[in-house]
């Protein structure tokens, strides 16, 4: 069976309940442990930090699926000074599985975007679990447009599974949005900095995710297709998701030294939901050194952006 | 002629005659829609269409090369450009060269220069045989190669796209492909150049998604199964079965995601057509 469990925390949360009881005796017992205690202390916390520095490439993808992972809107809150979410993709709806607006960011205008998922089902089940329909494409679309009309520098935040795989999505041209968004951003004549939050999985997340400078937190994956699917197809065996999350590369170092992505943010010891207020403000750190970087760099922005796309891709030549 | 006094080019497609069905003979190719048997002439002669009810067989590249470029003009590009292992992906490096052995093909595209109804033009044409016509590395490269080289000769683009959707035995590589090849259409049509796209049985994934999708003509086969999620994935996150026609061109069509259906017997000559609204001249 694969393994779902974040065996190791329970683990841990074991070891911690017995230091407790250890302090408790210590206390009733009037008998002085705390040397022991604290040992213990350091001990367990050096034991967490290993694993986590050394977690598997499915462990990654399972805590990047953390329900309690802070989501785009919780980033939005955190790194703009405000915000306001525009709605709708002025041809058939509202996708609520993919946000957008505009705020200020250190004082500056911009547009942001990015998928939205929910914590629990309730929410879930209003954002699709952040799985956008094609409305959700087109409103990134349009915003996009907007963003460049007014020259605003766009911020996008990638936490999705993939686009949605319905009868309806495909109806309304899932594809035919998910192209459009992919060219438009490619020539964009402003900056574009994009982050890898959660999972991002396959053209549903890289709609937005073609840009100036991709960052990942150190948790975070982003893959062609899901592990599962793609052991369904390459294996006919969903039971090898986690074999191939290690073949498909998709952790941040790995993706990092393919080239695919530009920065990695480090989340704190246990992941990014133990700490959301630290996590988010390193990304906003992260998004701010790239964003800087890349507007006083200057040069023809398009054309630098279609060079660092254009080197993407392992191949040889005779 | 009265057809010409509307203003219109004889060139219009007319819905083809389909045929009774025909129990098959021995030796002769058995049409999966109807089950006629088909001889060997008749499919040379139909273009690898069914006679009896029209169903498109799968054209590989190189069959799709001979029957739409005229003879000897056609100058393949960048054919060294070779696939390899870059994540170390298991059993990745055999079937690269199962498919090699197989197909006589160094990859699942053959990209190059070639005259087209009398028009110059640069082409892409897939081949499903390989890989499932998936996109890697080696694909988008050589399909920016070629939209670049129609950039510099100021030419159109055409590609008749099969896919199964990305290469997942080269991971966010092949991903990457997406944009990659959507940026140089970005900038061909900035260029105000025409792209002409066709899908073939099966477009999905990955490739509608990002270059086939982003033509200023799309055109489908009859048939074609075309779109971002396959039906039996649908079917499962769905629970409930899908109508007979989903996803095939007619379906999109007519819900307004594809320009035309075009049956493979006119489709030089919509090709041409085309071509000539946008470049001038009678070369047809």
């Amino acid at each position: 069976m694969v393994k779902r469990q974040f065996d190791y925390e329970n683990n841990y949360e074991n070891i911690q309940d017995k230091i407790k009881e250890l302090e408790e005796l210590s206390d009733s017992l009037d008998f002085d442990l705390s040397g022991e205690i604290k040992f213990l202390e350091s001990k367990l916390q050096a034991l967490r930090e290993v694993k986590y520095q050394n977690l598997t490439p499915w462990e990654k993808v399972l805590l990047a699926r953390h329900s309690e992972r802070p989501t785009t809107m919780q980033y939005l809150d955190g790194i703009c000074d405000e915000w306001i979410e525009l709605h709708g993709d002025r041809l058939y709806g509202d996708d609520q599985a993919v946000v957008g607006g505009i705020g200020t960011f250190n004082g500056m205008p911009v547009t942001v975007l990015g998928h939205q998922r929910g914590k629990d089902t309730n929410e879930n089940i209003k954002r699709n679990f952040g799985m956008p329909h094609p409305e959700g494409y087109r409103k990134v679309h349009r915003l996009l447009k907007q963003a460049e009309k007014f020259g605003r520098p766009v911020l996008t935040f990638i936490d999705t599974q993939g686009a949605y795989p319905g009868a309806g999505a495909e109806e309304r041209g899932q594809p035919f949005a998910i192209a459009q968004d992919l060219m438009l951003l490619s020539g964009l004549k402003v900056p574009v900095i994009s982050t890898v939050i959660g999972e991002g999985g396959s053209g549903g997340a890289l709609a937005l995710g073609v840009c100036d400078r991709l960052i990942m937190l150190s948790n975070s994956v982003f893959s062609v297709a899901s592990a599962e699917t793609c052991a369904s197809i390459l294996t006919k065996d969903v039971h090898q998701a986690e074999e191939m999350a290690g073949n498909l590369k998709l952790t941040a170092p790995e993706l990092k030294e393919l080239g695919i992505i530009d920065e990695i943010v480090p989340e704190p010891i246990g992941g990014a939901h133990t700490d959301p207020e630290q996590t988010i403000a390193l990304v906003k750190a992260a998004m701010a050194r790239n964003l800087y970087e890349v507007m006083e760099r200057g040069g023809d922005l398009a054309e630098q952006r279609y060079r660092r796309l254009r080197a993407m891709g392992r191949f040889t030549s005779k | 002629m009265l057809k010409r006094s509307f203003g219109k080019t004889k060139y219009i497609p007319i819905p083809h005659d389909t045929q009774p069905f025909r129990p098959p003979k021995p030796g002769q190719a058995i049409c999966p829609q109807c089950n006629s048997g088909i001889t060997a002439e008749e499919m040379l002669e139909n273009y690898k269409v069914c006679p009896m009810c029209r169903h498109h067989f799968p054209m590989y590249a190189p069959e799709r090369l001979e029957w739409i470029v005229e003879p000897g003009s056609f100058q393949e590009l960048n054919n060294d450009l070779s696939s390899y292992n870059p994540l170390g992906f298991p059993g990745y490096d055999d079937k690269l060269a199962e498919a090699r052995e197989k197909t006589g093909l160094s990859e699942a595209i053959i990209t190059g220069l070639g005259r087209v109804q009398g028009y110059q033009a640069v082409l892409g044409i897939m081949d499903s045989r390989f890989l499932m016509g998936s996109m890697g590395s080696v694909v988008g490269e050589r399909i920016c190669l070629a939209v670049e080289k129609a950039m510099e000769l100021e030419l159109p683009f055409i590609s008749f796209a099969v896919a199964g959707g990305a290469r997942m035995q080269e991971g966010m590589l092949s991903l990457m492909q997406m944009a990659k090849t959507s940026a140089s259409l970005q900038r061909f049509h900035e260029k105000g150049l025409l792209y002409i796209s066709v899908m073939t049985h099966p477009t999905m994934g990955g490739v509608p998604a990002s270059f086939a999708g982003l033509g200023d003509i799309i055109i489908g086969e009859p048939g074609a199964l075309i779109g971002f999620t396959g039906p039996r994935v649908i079917e499962q996150t769905l629970g409930q079965r899908l109508p007979e026609n989903f996803q095939r061109a007619e379906f999109q069509l007519e819900h307004g995601m594809l320009d035309l259906v075009v049956d493979r017997a006119d489709m030089r000559v919509v090709i041409g057509q085309i071509l000539s609204l946008h470049l001038g001249g009678n070369h047809g």
